[in-house]
């Protein structure tokens, strides 16, 4: 066993139980709320499992990696500078198609994804059924159904998470093919971006993002935020940032 | 490299990457993905039950329906208050009682020792007493108020206020996600601010940090609910006494909400003009919270959390009041010197000069202006013991408080400056020390002008 300790970022669209999922994998009692934009900023905590410690991080709901505002550039300068050893995508099974764009889009940031289908019990209640093993062969990462209210699958997800995390598990995330005209543009950018920022980051996400004229990630790659957003304590009648 | 360098192949890279991209690139992107979706849950998802009709969407026909959603919300709030004021009173007294009686052992205690009296004083009439005062009547209300509010929450129907609420922010020229920080503030306003980010309009953005603190939090709702409960329902008996008093606080809500409204619109037509961006609110399916987790939660993480706050605060502030009602110039205390300096100005706004001295001494946080001000009015002379609602009451009138008195306190609450948390949050939100004073200025403004009218009007009218 090694002392070093992984980090593990939770991600997902907003409501989907991130924080109910933290809560349970760290012990600490972080308010939730059934309410759609509650985390802003991260909270962090940490979780032990057969002997290895994680650090994990919840990260602010979001429905895309577009920078469209401040809590979607807090997810996607985590992702992209602190690059955690373990991402872990949140999504909602009574909801699935909508959830899988920001799971497709982490899988073109790292390849390091597990995705963690949540609400497994509302779902079946709702009589939808999902294919967990054809979808983890088309997404090519681990995907594991969980139901984080009832306690249920969370060991699974550790197993997974550790697995992982220790290089055990090999993955193929499955890359979007875009119209030609964006192919071309990125097979034209990737030697570029590749010299300039080498091999340590999403060369072809990179591309893509500016190609589509990305100013706020420009700004982020010039300068990289020496620190994200903690959470502080400094809320005035409140236990986390998130209470309402 | 150097960094100037850097920054320049950066440029370079973005401008061939424009140079590159298609007109449509967004909609290019999203809809491949769009389609890599669909075509994977297509593949993996099942329906085997013949989807029954949605209960959530059969609920949220009514509760958000034009007729019904304002109505509904209404009377859910005035449920929720109607529970907390009616169980609050039960509980006030008896722990008033439990703590007097505590007080008497001390007091023996104090007396076998043979203490000095001043320690006596210190200790006991100020730290045990004022403490023992917050205790009792600010922990009941809370302790019922939080867990019910977290159970709504928790259910889904926060969001659907935000949608019954959204229209209306759209015709205030505000962004419709205004509503759901908003709402965030009837929780606590420095963590609402946080929340604005995610308005993504700069503009829209600094309308809602700057009139979020005109809805109730956490540590307004105990004064709100306590100042009504003593003073607005007095010619009632019984249920209606309760009922009234609901109905009083639920009033102070909406005309937050109006001032919300009226300054959202004022601004956009002024200092902060523009067109509100649109936006898809997403309503979450309700879902049956965990009771029990729930409510053992949000007694652990609200009411205790703010009593603690409350109590950290008070007890040295009570220490410091004492000292300073006990510390004599001329003939008269440094305190009562100080409520006196502000007595003629707070006379014309309704309140007394003790009252305003506990909202300036209370700018760290709302939770203590009620202990700041018993603190005052105890020391000042009038030694009564701690058993409940009606000495309180007792004191309050002792010291010429009318109706007026406390509907002034209640809207200047509602609508003075924010904590200093608060402003600390808009100072790192917005790095602007100019909006900040205004976030600050504009609200004190609104409280002093509203409360002048009232007290003037009141007074012209012969009502007190």
């Amino acid at each position: 066993m090694t002392d070093r300790t992984y980090t593990v970022a939770l991600m997902g669209n907003p409501n989907t139980g991130k924080s109910t999922l933290f809560n349970v994998l760290t012990g600490l009692r972080q308010h939730t709320g059934n309410w759609p934009g509650k985390t802003v900023t991260h909270a962090e905590g940490e979780c032990r499992h057969r002997g290895a410690l994680y650090r994990i991080v919840d990260l602010p709901g979001t429905y895309s990696l577009y920078s469209n505002s401040a809590d979607e550039e807090v997810a996607r300068d985590f992702l992209l500078f602190q690059r955690p050893d373990v991402t872990v995508v949140v999504v909602d099974a009574t909801a699935l198609e909508r959830n899988l764009n920001l799971a497709l889009q982490v899988l073109e940031m790292t390849d390091r994804v597990i995705v963690a289908i949540n609400l497994m019990d509302e779902a079946k209640k709702k009589g939808i059924h999902i294919n967990t093993k054809k979808l983890a062969a088309k997404l090519g990462v681990p995907v594991v159904p969980i139901s984080a209210r009832n306690r249920e699958g969370i060991d699974a997800l550790l197993d997974t998470v550790d697995a992982m995390a220790h290089g055990r598990i090999h993955t193929t995330p499955l890359s979007i093919r875009y119209s030609p005209e964006i192919e071309r543009g990125i097979a034209k950018l990737l030697p570029l971006v590749k010299e300039l920022m080498g091999d340590t980051h999403p060369a072809r996400w990179i591309a893509l993002r500016l190609l589509d004229g990305d100013a706020s990630l420009l700004q982020a790659l010039k300068q990289p935020p020496q620190r994200l957003i903690k959470e502080g304590n400094a809320y005035a009648c409140c236990g986390s940032v998130k209470s309402v | 490299m150097p960094a100037a360098d850097l920054s320049n192949q950066f440029d370079q890279l973005m401008k061939e990457a424009k140079s590159l991209a298609p007109a449509d690139t967004r909609e290019q992107i999203v809809s491949a993905i769009f389609q890599t979706s669909a075509a994977l849950s297509q593949e993996c998802v099942t329906h085997t039950a013949a989807a029954k009709r949605d209960r959530t969407e059969q609920i949220d026909r009514i509760v958000t329906s034009k007729q019904w959603g304002f109505p509904i919300m209404l009377a859910l709030l005035a449920a929720v208050l109607y529970m907390t004021i009616a169980g609050a009173n039960v509980f006030s007294d008896s722990l008033a009682r439990l703590f007097g009686t505590i007080e008497t052992y001390l007091t023996m205690a104090f007396q076998a020792m043979h203490a000095p009296d001043w320690l006596h004083g210190l200790l006991v009439l100020g730290l045990y007493r004022g403490t023992a005062w917050v205790v009792s009547v600010m922990l009941p209300p809370m302790a019922i108020f939080f867990p019910v509010f977290a159970l709504l929450e928790n259910y889904g129907y926060l969001p659907r206020v935000a949608f019954n609420m959204d229209r209306l922010f759209q015709k205030a020229g505000a962004h419709g996600k205004q509503s759901l920080t908003m709402a965030m503030g009837f929780g606590c306003n420095a963590a609402a601010i946080m929340s604005t980010r995610i308005i993504e309009s700069p503009r829209e953005r600094m309308l809602a940090i700057l009139t979020n603190n005109f809805v109730p939090c956490n540590g307004r709702w105990p004064t709100l609910i306590l100042l009504s409960s003593l003073f607005m329902a007095a010619g009632y008996t019984g249920g209606w006494n309760t009922f009234m008093t609901a109905g009083v606080v639920v009033a102070m809500v909406l005309f937050g909400i109006v001032v919300t409204l009226t300054v959202s619109w004022v601004l956009s037509k002024t200092a902060l003009r523009g067109i509100p961006t649109h936006y898809t609110l997403e309503l979450p399916p309700y879902r049956r919270p965990k009771i029990m987790e729930t409510i053992i939660r949000a007694t652990l993480d609200k009411s205790l959390y703010v009593l603690k706050r409350a109590v950290t605060v008070a007890a040295p502030a009570g220490v410091i009041t004492w000292i300073l009602a006990n510390l004599h110039i001329g003939d008269t205390t440094a305190l009562a010197a100080f409520a006196h300096r502000l007595d003629p100005f707070a006379q014309s706004l309704g309140l007394d000069g003790y009252i305003l001295m506990a909202f300036i001494l209370g700018l760290p946080a709302n939770e203590i202006v009620v202990p700041i001000l018993l603190m005052g009015y105890l020391s000042a002379g009038a030694l009564i013991e701690a058993d409940g609602l009606h000495s309180l009451k007792q004191l309050l009138l002792d010291h010429g408080w009318t109706w007026l008195t406390a509907l002034n306190m209640m809207l200047f609450s509602l609508l003075h400056y924010p904590c200093g948390t608060t402003l600390v949050n808009i100072y790192k939100e917005t790095k602007s020390a100019k909006w900040t004073f205004v976030a600050f200025a504009l609200p004190t403004a609104i409280a002093i002008a509203v409360t002048f009218t009232t007290a003037q009007l009141a007074r012209w009218l012969g009502l007190v």
